[in-house]
């Protein structure tokens, strides 16, 4: 069997067709996207509002007020409470957790779709990045507004345990007191809180679609959810 | 010298479950020539379908060889296989495997994207695909608003967006009902007399049988026999005459 004209090589596809298609893919699947972004949001909000309160707590404590109401809490101690500790580990668990667990999903029930783009000429990298950008966008703006649901949930915790007084020593930026700790404020959690989420979104998203990409369409298409 | 366009060298494949291991294909041999229509027949499990991914290079063989176009697939890189994907075949499955995102169109047009054709110009080639199978006046409907029947019309111009050489179908008239069955095959028999495209069918649909060249029934993961038009005219004709 003689050799007729040999195959040639898949091209790379530009970077703006890629971004067309990924935010083409999220607009009509409108909803299922809303669902997952709120996976995330929800995880973020949770983080955020826990480690500003904490954040808010320390900076009024620090200022000499007391709690209006919490005033049997080990409020005299200085510094960060075990018990502060442990729910900020704790939504961070519940916030790694949760958007992993929403990105799994989001792309396990797309592997037909996977196997499907590679069966028409689809590199497993144009695949890759589909998801890539498709969860950045997602991770970014469900982190977002995760991070000042958050905020504001924490403000509104604030007002109801120091009145007022709140705003005057709002934590907004980084401090160091004197005793040597280091304050994060309130800006650098909200910043700390987005980062998370997108990466955590991209991570969540990435790898599972880079592992359906290297599967074999046939195998890909397989997969029942 | 006949023109080969596939011939596999004893292909097996093994699927592995826990401890068990399952032999899908035992040592297949076949070589199928440029412009044929050859039905893939067997009972479900008999290995037609895992044949039909290693056909399209949708799977990889566990021993053995296929070779396309007298190229042996297991020695192309990952791009070459995904160009061979792209321009060389056109797939139709049982379940037209459809983006139910991108609306008919939109599907058409996805294999053309990933050939990096022009946008004009792949809007008119889905334009005028569509209108070859009917779907002219459909084209902006996403596949969960068309029949069963319009959605393999989508998936049968999705498969020759690129113009390919070998269109493999997989049971693909299995979830359609007769009548719609029966235009399906048309539409694929009239590819094969009026573009010369190779048409390769997994199927055990009985009305696949008149419009196939040859048909290689498939047993227990090994070639059982291949029969030949004629051979077949006279088993209709037999069925027929009952």
């Amino acid at each position: 069997m003689q050799q007729r004209t040999p195959i040639e090589e898949q091209i790379d596809l530009p970077f703006m067709e890629s971004l067309r298609i990924s935010f083409q893919s999220l607009k009509i699947r409108f909803g299922r996207s809303i669902i997952t972004t709120a996976g995330i949001t929800l995880g973020i909000a949770f983080l955020v509002s826990v480690w500003t309160n904490n954040e808010i707590g320390l900076a009024l404590q620090e200022s000499g007020r007391q709690s209006t109401i919490n005033t049997f809490e080990e409020t005299t101690e200085k510094g960060i409470s075990t018990k502060d500790i442990w729910l900020i580990v704790m939504s961070l668990i519940v916030c790694v957790v949760g958007i992993a667990n929403s990105m799994l999903m989001a792309v396990t029930e797309r592997f037909r779709e996977i196997g499907t783009m590679k069966c028409l000429g689809a590199l497993d990298g144009f695949v890759v990045r589909l998801f890539l950008l498709e969860s950045g966008f997602q991770g970014f703006s469900g982190a977002l507004i995760g991070a000042l649901i958050g905020t504001l949930g924490a403000v509104l915790l604030g007002l109801k345990d120091y009145g007022l007084d709140l705003f005057f020593y709002f934590p907004l930026l980084p401090a160091q007191p004197e005793d040597g700790t280091m304050r994060l404020g309130v800006l650098v959690v909200i910043l700390l809180g987005c980062c998370l989420g997108m990466i955590l979104a991209v991570i969540g998203s990435s790898f599972p679609a880079w592992r359906a990409a290297k599967l074999p369409p046939a195998e890909a298409m397989r997969t029942e959810v | 010298m006949a023109d080969i366009v596939v011939k596999t060298e004893d292909v097996v494949k093994e699927y592995r479950m826990g401890s068990n291991v399952l032999r899908a294909l035992d040592g297949i041999n076949i070589e199928i020539e440029r412009g044929e229509y050859i039905s893939l027949m067997g009972p479900s499990g008999s290995g037609k379908s895992t044949l039909f991914n290693m056909i399209g290079a949708l799977d990889t063989p566990t021993e053995g060889q296929v070779y396309i176009d007298g190229q042996n697939m297991s020695q192309l890189s990952q791009r070459q296989i995904a160009a061979f994907r792209c321009h060389r075949v056109g797939y139709i499955f049982q379940s037209y495997n459809l983006l139910h995102v991108r609306s008919a169109h939109g599907n058409v047009t996805l294999p053309m994207i990933f050939a990096g054709i022009p946008e004009k110009r792949r809007n008119e080639k889905a334009e005028e695909l569509l209108d070859m199978v009917g779907l002219g006046d459909r084209m902006y409907h996403l596949p969960d608003e068309l029949s069963g029947g319009q959605r393999q019309r989508v998936a049968i111009a999705r498969a020759l967006a690129n113009d390919p050489s070998i269109v493999l179908a997989d049971e693909p008239t299995a979830n359609l009902d007769t009548v719609i069955g029966r235009e399906i095959i048309d539409l694929i028999k009239r590819l094969n007399e009026d573009q010369g495209v190779t048409i390769i069918s997994a199927t055990h649909d009985l009305k696949m049988l008149d419009v196939s060249d040859r048909i290689v029934d498939i047993r227990d993961g090994l070639v059982e026999r291949i029969r030949n038009r004629e051979d077949i005219e006279i088993e209709v004709g037999e069925v027929g005459g009952h």
